[in-house]
């Protein structure tokens, strides 16, 4: 009786581990939730026209912005490759220069990546901010907006 | 019967005490965010309310095994009543982390491995409580749930290591990480209370839906013993 349960525990503990190693090679082969700069890069033929996220850092001094046409442009970087990114419409407070995001779109024959989706990555970091504001601090901005306004 | 012990009524007191004290520290008293402001309050209850989960799924984890060795039906009393805690703190979880991605990520979900990881988790559990309400035959329901219990728990340690192994969205760990939490030492306090607060809290929930639990047992045990006499 013993010898039988042994036997059942043994199968099933094969069988759950097939299935874990199955899960997790077959995550880690289609599950690419975003491609680097450098990998797009390589790769840019092989994924032409194809929907896909670009992960990287925003370069800085890359950001332009046109509020007429609500074209926004910019550049991704991982530090090898770079990534020019065109994006109609506005972006979440969070993306900035210098700071990671991700990018949702198409990579175009033309050499660029069309975005239609901006999200901001942030950091696991929490910190307070250096120069808290403060009623004294708010009533100080606001006197040197007075005079600096002032003709 | 009808009402819990005076113990675990303190204990519900002291988990509500906690729980505004920590919520008032952490939205109102500390300082916002360098980076992200006001919105980045609902890490406390964010980050408390999965880590709460994780542990009332822990405990279905233990108790599952234990009944399905010992087939004592008083593990499975726990195992039940701790999945429910764990179902409700998840959804919690994915409530407020969407409500948090909104104004940062600028997206309310996406498919991450860390977010699809934690919406499995959920659907796992409630999956769990489906099964055993549906089941015909209540032992069985109790031998099978126990199975999908044990096999589902493995979610917690991947999704843990989610953000580690595979490119993500969501940030790494803010506090179970090597080197320390990354919040600042202002931050952590509210954290920990509102942890310690949500902890209690579960136990509380968990004593007295193993008590009910129980009485539901037992009269299920009278309707049998009444239906074969008559």
């Amino acid at each position: 009786m013993k010898k039988r349960k042994l036997k059942y525990l043994l199968a099933g503990g094969i069988v759950v581990a097939a299935l874990a190693g199955m899960i997790y090679s077959g995550v880690q082969e289609s599950m690419v939730y975003f491609y680097t700069p450098s990998e797009l890069v390589q790769k840019k033929d092989a994924v032409q026209g194809k929907s896909l996220r670009v992960g990287g850092m925003v370069v800085e001094r890359s950001i332009r912005w046109d509020p007429q046409t609500l074209l926004l442009t910019f550049q991704l970087t991982d530090g090898q490759g770079t990534v020019f990114v065109r994006h109609k419409g506005t972006a979440p407070d969070l993306f900035k220069e210098g700071a990671g995001a991700v990018v949702e779109g198409t990579w175009t024959p033309e050499g660029f990546f069309r975005s239609s989706n901006i999200m901001a990555k942030h950091s696991e970091e929490y910190k307070p901010p250096a120069h808290p504001e403060t009623l004294e601090s708010k009533k100080e901005l606001f006197k040197s907006i007075l005079k600096e306004g002032k003709p | 019967m009808g009402r819990g012990s005076l113990a675990t009524r303190v204990l519900g007191g002291t988990a509500g005490l906690l729980l505004a004290a920590g919520l008032y520290l952490g939205l109102v008293v500390v300082p916002p965010d360098a980076v992200q402001g006001d919105v980045q309050r609902i890490m406390y209850v964010h980050v408390p309310s999965i880590v709460t989960a994780y542990i009332a799924f822990f405990v279905v984890f233990c108790t599952s095994i234990l009944y399905l060795w010992k087939r004592d039906l008083r593990f499975d009393a726990v195992a039940v009543s701790s999945a429910e805690i764990g179902v409700v703190f998840t959804g919690i979880t994915l409530a407020t982390g969407m409500i948090w991605g909104k104004p940062t990520w600028g997206v309310w979900w996406t498919w991450d491995a860390r977010l699809t990881l934690t919406a499995i988790l959920f659907t796992i559990y409630v999956g769990y409580l489906m099964l055993r309400a549906f089941a015909e035959e209540p032992l069985a329901g109790a031998r099978y749930g126990a199975v999908l219990a044990i096999l589902g728990f493995l979610d917690i340690p991947l999704n843990h290591l989610a953000v580690y192994w595979w490119r993500t969205l969501h940030q790494p760990s803010s506090i179970l990480r090597p080197g320390g939490p990354s919040v600042a030492s202002d931050m952590l306090l509210p954290l920990a209370m509102n942890f310690a607060g949500l902890v209690l809290l579960s136990t509380y929930f968990l004593v007295e839906r193993v008590r009910l639990e129980r009485l539901r047992h037992r009269t299920a045990e009278v309707r049998l013993t009444r239906g074969r006499r008559g």
